[in-house]
């Protein structure tokens, strides 16, 4: 019997690629590989546009190119270990309508629904995460439409990307691939040329956003594909802060997920995005598991705009990720806070690119790292402070935690300065979990497994407590079910 | 029956002895003080009780209320009420001193088999425990020990010995570093801890802490060993005479 919930998790997520619960293929999946015709039927299976086709056929080109070359195309410089995937034996189009499995909540497995309950997440989205039909009159979609009527009424876009193209194709085209173009890597270049969906939202001109978006339309990005595509526009001073990813264990057979995320702020706005990732990290001997190839960049178009990164990374197998933020307009800011916990045989390789360009830019980073059983974790960011930057300022602070000895944690941190004015500042420190501080803990009678969430809770509670506050509280629970049994 | 036997307690850390055969007796309700020059110890002695593993214990033995203390997990010697009031306290960045305190009772509560305490109960508590060591309540929502100036840090440690309510607690060098006023401050809320069911091991350098915590016993620890036990005017007389006699008789036993 499993002795603790993640490796019940561990084992659920297993046992679900051993029996291949979705093994039945859907008449709407395309075959295996990739090639012109695969982008092209995409393509026309999402009845999209000519300018969409042929922009997905350049990016397609493109990393026909970088492929033809792997030993210098694929991002090899992360310190991460792993087969790369073989990109021609990889599905790239599969209908996102998958039918439930279940009837009803009772036929779900009960160990399953108890983690649920402890991250609090409530009845309606555990019907959906774990697979049960449910009742479309009663449940989100009317919720959905509510809030959707209310967001249309201060002229607030909020939809799937493929809607935004049939809907609003003026503006996907203006800014899609303007922050992150196909050129810029080789996991970029394949997600433009096979994205599945995605979300897009629209800020217009002043409007502060009334709602945490996608609060509550999360279950809806459940289902959605291992290449997703999100861009986010906020006009002059609009403000959004946007939630993505969800605390419940997330299993996707897709081992390849290489998402796009780009966020444009105009003078004066603000855009706070948070993540939580939570995705299937492999079982305990390192198999299975999803690789997260992802390539998230906003850009501070304006003056006095503001881009803040905020995510809890604790799933995956191997984690990829940097979201950056270009400080174009003058006096504008770029904040990054992260905390990435890992275990089991899990690495993840993420930090940030600061790049300033205005004049009197400011950003911070904070990064927290947790590394237990015989995983790894790596910090890497870049401050680069341009030529026309006066005055730029960053704070950078890397913090690791290591819960034993057998997982490592690295920082990597790149400095490029081409202006004398700037000030940077970083600060790193590596720690094991403190003797100290768990005997503190231990001799006011607080045992190891709650002494070792309460310290590592302590450690990322600046990070966790800029999480919207809902999101927060999960985000704790989820730490918590992580830790236990992560050490050693 | 003693609530705490102590036979012959060697111990050491990385091949050094550094405790030598401690002999210790303490009953219930009971003041014993430990005297002894830096580096003879005691601190050592502190942590071997309260269960610290980079401490071997390599002969003799410890009875705590007849059990075997020594086959104890720290946490567990803490749940059965062994306190100790550390040298240098922690600091726990991020954990607040709220969240921290109220995990430690509500464990102690359930091990004794008693319901948590309400979150009103709980609050009304701290607030007495802080008034008996004049520990400002606003310490209460700060990380714990982070931040504290280092007489704030001590009156926490009593601070907590107040709300845990220990029957065996163990004070390393609690007055060190305090001025005078602190030192009275800790002492008075260590007078009003006092009871006849909770023994004090009060781990002190200096005599002057023993004019405020009058103790039943002194006894004088060189070299890893307790070389004099007596009554509180043998402190006097160390005080008078320094520790250098005493490591003498140590180095000719
Ligand atoms: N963690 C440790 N590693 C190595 N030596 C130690 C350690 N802790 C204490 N010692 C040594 O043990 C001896 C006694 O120290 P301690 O118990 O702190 O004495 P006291 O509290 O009486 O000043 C000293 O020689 C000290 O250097
Ligand atoms: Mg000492």
């Amino acid at each position: 019997m499993p002795t603790t919930e993640t490796e019940f998790l561990h084992e659920v997520a297993a046992s679900e690629y051993k029996y291949g619960w979705e093994t039945n293929v859907e008449a709407d999946t395309i075959p295996k590989g990739l090639d012109e015709e695969v982008v092209r039927l995409i393509s026309a299976k999402k009845e999209e546009p000519q300018w969409l086709l042929e922009w997905r056929l350049r990016a397609w080109r493109h990393w026909e190119k970088l492929a033809a070359n792997p030993s210098e195309a694929y991002p090899r410089w992360p310190h991460l270990t792993y087969t790369e995937p073989d990109f021609r034996n990889i599905t790239y189009y599969s209908s996102p309508s998958k039918k439930p499995r279940y009837e009803s909540l009772d036929e779900v497995d009960p160990e399953l629904l108890e983690t649920f309950e402890r991250l609090g997440i409530p009845l309606a989205e555990q019907e959906k995460l774990a697979g049960v039909a449910v009742d479309v009159v009663l449940d989100s979609v009317s919720v959905h439409t509510t809030f959707k009527e209310e967001l249309a009424e201060l002229g607030i876009i909020f939809c799937s990307f493929g809607d935004a193209v049939q809907e609003h194709p003026e503006l996907v085209q203006k800014y899609m691939g303007s922050v992150v173009p196909y050129t810029d890597n080789f996991y970029a270049a394949l997600n433009a040329a096979v994205f599945s969906d995605g979300s897009f939202c629209y800020i217009p001109k002043g409007v502060r956003c009334p709602m945490e978006l996608s609060t509550y339309f999360r279950i809806n990005q459940a289902g959605t594909g291992q290449f997703e595509r999100t861009l986010i526009i906020a006009e002059e001073g609009s403000y959004v802060s946007y939630l993505e990813g969800c605390t419940a264990p997330m299993r996707d057979e897709n081992q390849l997920h290489a998402a796009v995320v780009e966020i444009v702020a105009e003078a004066n706005a603000e855009v706070k995005y948070s993540t939580i990732q939570n995705w299937y990290p492999g079982d305990n001997e390192g198999r299975g598991g999803v690789y997260n190839f992802v390539t998230k960049r906003g850009i501070c178009k304006g003056d006095r705009a503001k881009i803040s990164w905020t995510q809890l990374e604790t799933g995956s197998a191997i984690t990829w990720k940097y979201p950056s933020v270009i400080l174009k307009g003058d006096g504008s800011v770029g904040e990054f806070y992260s905390v990435a916990f890992t275990k089991g045989q899990q690495q993840a390789d993420t930090g940030t690119k600061m790049v300033h360009v205005g004049k009197n830019t400011k950003s911070t980073i904070i990064s927290k790292g947790i590394s237990g059983g015989r995983s790894n974790n790596s910090y890497r960011g870049l401050v680069k402070i341009n030529k026309g930057a006066e005055r730029a300022r960053n704070f950078s602070q890397c913090d690791s935690m290591l819960l034993g000895d057998r997982c490592g944690a690295h920082t990597f941190p790149y400095i490029e300065i081409k202006n004398p004015s700037a000030q940077v500042e970083h600060e790193a420190t590596t720690s094991k979990i403190g003797e100290d501080q768990l005997f503190y803990c231990f001799q006011r009678g607080i045992g190891e497994e709650a002494a070792i969430k309460l310290i590592v809770n302590g450690f990322c509670k600046e990070i966790l407590a800029k999480l919207p506050m809902e999101f927060a509280v999960e985000a704790q629970k989820l730490l918590d079910i992580e830790l236990e049994g992560s050490v050693g | 029956m003693a609530l705490l036997q102590i036979n012959n307690l060697h111990a050491r850390i990385e091949e050094q002895n550094i405790l030598k055969g401690v002999d210790l007796t303490v009953g219930a309700g009971e003041v014993h003080a430990i005297m002894g020059p830096n580096g003879s110890g005691k601190s050592t002695f502190a942590a071997v009780l309260a269960g610290r593993e980079e401490f071997e214990v390599t002969e003799g033995g410890v009875l705590y209320e007849g059990g075997d203390l020594l086959d104890m997990e720290p946490d567990e010697r803490a749940l059965e009420g062994v306190f100790l009031a550390f040298q240098y306290p922690v600091e726990l960045p991020g954990v607040s001193m709220n969240n921290f305190l109220r995990q430690a009772l509500n464990q102690q509560r359930e091990h004794r088999g008693e319901e948590p305490l309400s979150a009103g109960a709980f609050l009304k508590r701290m607030r007495e425990c802080a008034a008996l060591v004049s520990l400002d309540p606003q310490l209460m929502s700060r990380s714990v020990n982070d931040g504290f100036s280092g007489g704030e840090k001590k009156r926490n440690e009593i601070f907590q010995l107040a709300m845990l309510e220990p029957r065996l607690a163990i004070l390393d060098e609690t007055d060190s570093g305090l001025d005078i006023d602190a030192l009275r401050i800790v002492a008075d809320g260590v007078n009003a801890l006092r009871r006849s069911d909770r023994s004090f091991v009060v781990i002190t350098h200096y005599q002057r802490l023993l004019n405020y915590i009058v103790p039943d016993v002194v006894h004088v620890m060189a070299d890893g060993r307790i070389v004099r036990s007596g009554d509180k005017s043998l402190a006097l007389e160390l005080e008078e005479k320094g520790y250098d006699w005493l490591r003498e008789e140590a180095v000719a036993a």
